[in-house]
């Protein structure tokens, strides 16, 4: 291997990896648990991302997002399911298989009728859960406490032990999904992107592209849907609602497709803005945080993922 | 059983007008300026907190009652007044030609702003002003009783849309709004000033939404949270009946509205996902909506 190790994605990232969590350790408990949000939250906009690559932004996520949220607590309250790695990694699979099958639907729309045709799944869904009563209606239910490996931590650790887990497995999959959107049929997504008609012509499909980026959205948001349930302990059908989506749009713009970390990042100062106008502000967190929308769409209009790559390639440059 | 269908006729139906005035609005802003704006929520929930403070000091200062409604039409056109230039001319003119789904988002930013505007200005209590609803006394049908101001909402509903309609098929102003909706750019060329053409269409689109929410006002408790149901519904009618579409706006508004006043009469249980039932399936089956023409693709 000619390239040095420093270069290397999977050495990057695992060394990202490390230092958070050590710096898990250092920080106030409050943090972990926001930051363990945001990566709920940064999950789901990865889908977005995905989906962005080829063109196609979501406005119904937090249908996926309350699906693989309500496949962790069912599976916990129902089946005494409490393993939290495993409870992400079925909710990832399950969502997945869930937006495998509405996905060939879907794909067939463009724009604005893609993005109402998502908010119209997740509205529906959300009307769903708050007439059921076995699952708690519109309240939602209190999820049993996690454990790992069958070892139930004491409750000053429990948010950290999540913490680690949940940076292991996003970082995880955040390696894989870099080596898909530079794979050949995550580049295609790209060419869509540009020009559709185009890629038709040299023989690739437009539809299986927006098939498989909707799946791999569904996955990654209905395993953000998992963590965030188990991270806050509870589950309701504000989940599925499209201000929740709105969230996730958010996220994915703020972040822009070019860049993984990026959508992390902005995920964070998301929950930032939100629990700081919170505490502080708590009448007026909204405001606060449509002003912080409006004001980054204006000024960082292709997200922060643009800075990320004008850095790095200003590294190349110089070297 | 005569009567059942009556009652579910005439509860559609004034649920239907009041539903096709916002999504009115909706509509023509989408169509003029590519705009699907989740704000006009907002807006709705802005006419009816303004209708709520300025109907009580229309009652204080001893005017004749029946003129009530003016005070309604002032406090819709006062909170069009003040949004449009700042939403059209402060925001959205900085993002007019790009994704529209990015123009979503930055609505979704203004909403969100907006209704914290509400709980500042009006705070959190619920404001009630149900006078304007006694003024046009009940009517009878057979042995249904209907207030009388219900049944002038769909009057009102009609008007809204026939003059809506008239004046963009039969007058020049309104034909040069077409020529704009059919091509800004050239339209441009031929000297039509389409920064006025905007700002006069979203004006147009705002009053609407406010006016909706000053007619509603008497009818519910004004509060926080009215307007988050209200987008919804409005994208639901407009996605029916095909973006940009008045006469799609007519059905879509009657088919929600008769739906859900079906399923308030027979299966409660629906009643909350009835409406985004029928968007999923129309965008399934016909995504355009029902009054969508064919559309060239650019290669």
């Amino acid at each position: 291997m000619s390239e040095k190790l420093y270069n290397n994605l999977l050495f990057q990232s695992i060394f990202l990896m490390s230092f958070l969590i050590l710096v898990g350790l250092l920080i106030p408990n409050w943090l972990v648990f926001v930051i363990t949000k945001a990566i709920a939250y940064g999950l789901v906009g990865l889908g977005i991302i995905t989906l962005m690559r080829g063109g196609l932004v979501s406005f119904g996520q937090g249908f996926v997002f309350g699906i693989g949220g309500y496949t962790a607590g069912l599976l916990g309250t129902q089946a005494g399911l409490t393993d939290a790695m495993l409870l992400l990694f079925v909710s990832f699979l399950f969502t997945g298989l869930v937006g495998l099958i509405i996905a060939p639907l879907l794909a067939r729309y463009r724009d604005i009728f893609f993005a109402m045709l998502s908010l119209a799944f997740s509205m529906v869904l959300y009307g769903i859960l708050i007439k059921i009563d076995a699952i708690g209606g519109s309240d939602g239910f209190v999820l049993p406490e996690s454990t790992y490996f069958g070892i139930k931590p004491s409750s000053e650790y429990a948010d950290y032990v999540l913490y680690v887990v949940a940076i292991i497995m996003t970082g995880f999959i955040s390696i894989l999904l870099r080596y898909y959107y530079d794979s050949t049929p995550g580049l295609i997504a790209l060419a869509v992107r540009e020009n559709e008609l185009r890629v038709e012509y040299l023989g690739s499909s437009a539809f299986n592209v927006a098939v498989l980026n909707f799946t791999i959205a569904a996955g990654l948001g209905g395993m953000g849907g998992a963590l965030n349930g188990i991270a806050l302990g509870h589950i309701d059908p504000e989940f599925t609602y499209w201000t929740t989506s709105g969230e996730f749009v958010f996220i994915s713009i703020l972040a822009g497709y070019l860049s993984v970390p990026a959508v992390f990042l902005a995920a964070l100062l998301l929950e930032l803005v939100r629990s700081f106008s919170g505490r502080y502000f708590p009448d007026t967190w909204q405001l606060i945080l449509g002003l912080f929308l409006i004001l980054s769409i204006i000024f960082i209009p292709s997200g922060i993922g643009s800075f990320f790559k004008q850095f790095f390639d200003r590294l190349k440059k110089s070297k | 059983m005569v009567d059942e269908i009556l009652t579910i006729v005439l509860d559609g139906a004034i649920y239907a007008s009041w539903l096709f005035i916002v999504a009115l609005g909706l509509t023509f802003v989408f169509g003029v300026l590519k705009i699907l704006n989740i704000a006009h929520g907002g807006i709705y929930a802005l006419g009816a907190y303004s209708t709520a403070t300025l109907v009580p000091i229309f009652y204080s200062l001893g005017m004749p009652e029946q003129l009530v409604i003016l005070a309604m039409l002032v406090s819709a056109l006062a909170v069009a007044i003040v949004i449009t230039p700042i939403m059209e001319r402060g925001i959205l003119r900085r993002f007019y030609g790009q994704d529209e789904v990015l123009i979503v988002l930055v609505t979704y930013a203004i909403y969100l702003v907006l209704e914290d505007v509400q709980k500042l200005i009006w705070g959190m209590n619920s404001l009630y002003v149900s006078e304007p609803r006694e003024l046009l006394g009940a009517l009878e049908f057979g042995s249904l009783y209907y207030v009388g101001y219900d049944l002038a909402l769909i009057g009102l509903a009609i008007f809204c849309g026939l003059f809506l309609w008239f004046v963009l098929n039969k007058t020049q102003s309104g034909k040069i709004v077409l020529a704009v909706i059919h091509n800004p750019e050239i339209s441009g060329c031929m000297g039509v000033n389409i920064n006025k053409v905007y700002l006069a269409a979203f004006f147009i689109g705002a009053f609407l939404a406010a006016l909706a929410g000053s007619f509603t006002a008497p009818l519910i408790s004004v509060q926080v949270g009215i307007s988050v149901a209200v987008v919804i519904e409005s994208f639901a009618v407009v996605i029916i009946g095909g973006l940009g579409s008045i006469p799609g706006a007519v059905i879509g508004a009657l088919i929600i509205g008769m739906a859900r006043a079906a399923c308030v009469h027979k299966l409660p249980e629906a009643e909350i996902f009835i409406m985004y039932f029928c968007m999923a399936g129309m965008l399934i089956f016909k995504p355009k909506g029902l009054f969508q023409g064919a559309q060239a693709r650019k290669i």
